[in-house]
């Protein structure tokens, strides 16, 4: 393993583990919308989360780069009022991440929701319980195996994000080169083979690994059959 | 008075409209399945809102469509045992004892935990999951919940319904030990006439409505 190799991986790590824990509040939010909310325009708003999930990733990144680019409407108030960019940067790459990572996040985390009975809820509430301590103590732990599930899937899916990164911000390595768009860089040249082979054994370790850690968790967190997320 | 309730509620296709006041002991609300029980109890919990009325219980108003007040469930001390137990599956028969106990003001509480294992006899279930106990052992353990979050009244709903005859017995005795011993107003659901007719001092009828 190269130092050049090291960099790619800890970047991998960073990008994802940012889109992962920036993305949960969205998520959960979302999730319990769709779970528990009833308004008009549910099923657009479910439409549109589960977008990613099947649109080109390159029209994703595409669109990413009209809204965030230096021109785009929200790029061009950021930049003018925070000094801050997306473009060419690892927050992109985060971002991109993000995007493309919320779909499963939402689903999983929905499904974990939906599974807590309300008249759980319910019981907690005549015992005393204002709704957020209900929320806190009954619908928040029993919901966590999914929680954590949605959590690891989405970390699964941001270390193999690839069309919308390299649309948006492009594959520069140190910032926004991750684990996928190194390996298809060296593909681009002959002679890289064993490059190439580390690093794809490191993509499935990773995700591989994460997908056996959710699985764990919720075993441990002794919710007998519920706590299963595989 | 204890319980003073006058309601209606539409749901659904559904009307469910009661009048009772009662006076202390078991007041049993007793009538076939779909007949809106249920919906009583849990407009007298604060679940469900009637759509007009008025419920009070020991002369304190919990709810009067005439003047907007509606207290929230976790402020009207109502301890509800449900027909399916409802303890919390990921808590041990202590934490779920203990749950609406650690949430009562200090001097609202009126039964120690002690007193409530003593009571209901469970204290070999304090360590266990909810999961791995009988129908009786987890009523018991609901009623113990229930007792010990420092209610001013009880709601039963069928908590026999799910047990065998032996079982039945074992909690029918428990029930009459809340009311005799521990003197609380309780409002008790059944289609069981023998039941009812057993426990209560009060019985009213309740039957569907178109």
């Amino acid at each position: 393993m190269t130092a050049a190799e090291w960099e790619i991986i800890t970047l991998s790590l960073k990008v994802s583990g940012v889109a992962v824990l920036l993305t949960m509040p969205i998520a959960f939010a979302l999730a319990w919308l769709l779970a528990r909310g009833r308004f008009p325009g549910k099923i657009i708003l479910d439409a549109l989360v589960h977008l990613p999930l099947v649109l080109p990733p390159v029209v994703t990144g595409w669109l990413l780069l009209i809204a965030f680019g230096n021109n785009g409407p929200v790029g061009r108030w950021l930049a003018q009022w925070l000094g801050f960019t997306f473009m060419f940067s690892w927050t992109g790459a985060a971002l991109a991440a993000a995007i493309m990572a919320l779909p499963l996040m939402v689903r999983a985390m929905r499904l974990s929701i939906e599974a807590v009975d309300p008249r759980l809820e319910a019981a907690a509430r005549t015992l005393g319980a204002s709704p957020w301590r209900s929320f806190l103590t009954i619908t928040l732990p029993l919901a966590r195996p999914g929680l954590l599930a949605g959590a690891v899937l989405g970390f699964a899916r941001s270390i193999g994000e690839f069309g919308a990164t390299i649309t948006f911000v492009s594959n520069i390595p140190g910032e926004t080169q991750t684990i996928p768009l190194a390996i298809y860089g060296a593909l681009q040249l002959p002679g890289n083979e064993a490059a190439v082979t580390r690093l794809a054994i490191i993509a499935v370790a990773l995700s591989l690994g994460a997908l056996i850690i959710s699985e764990w968790l919720a075993r441990r967190s002794g919710l007998g059959k519920g706590g299963h997320v595989l | 008075m204890s319980f003073e309730i006058h309601i209606e509620r539409r749901l659904g296709e559904a009307n469910i409209a009661l009048s009772l006041a009662s006076d202390g002991g078991v007041t049993a609300l007793f009538g076939p399945s779909g007949a809106g029980k249920s919906s009583v109890l849990n407009m007298v919990a604060g679940l469900l809102r009637p759509d007009k009325g008025r419920i009070a219980v020991d002369g304190v108003l919990l709810f009067d469509d005439a003047t907007g007040l509606n207290l929230a469930p976790e402020q009207r001390r109502a301890g509800y045992v449900f027909q399916d137990g409802r303890l919390f599956p990921h808590k041990r028969v202590r934490d779920n004892l203990l749950y609406g106990w650690r949430l009562v003001s200090p001097e609202s509480r009126w039964m120690t935990l002690d007193q409530a294992i003593d009571f209901l006899g469970i204290a070999h279930l304090l360590d266990r999951w909810p999961r791995s106990l009988s129908g009786g052992e987890a009523q018991r353990v609901a009623i113990g919940r229930a007792l010990l979050s420092g209610p001013r009244f009880l709601l039963m709903d069928e908590p026999l319904s799910s047990l065998d005859a032996a079982r039945r017995e074992e909690i029918l005795r428990v029930i009459e030990r809340v009311r005799d011993e521990l003197k609380l107003p309780i409002l008790y659901v059944s289609h069981d006439q023998a039941e009812v007719e057993r426990l209560a001092s009060t019985i009213v009828p309740l039957h569907p409505k178109a």
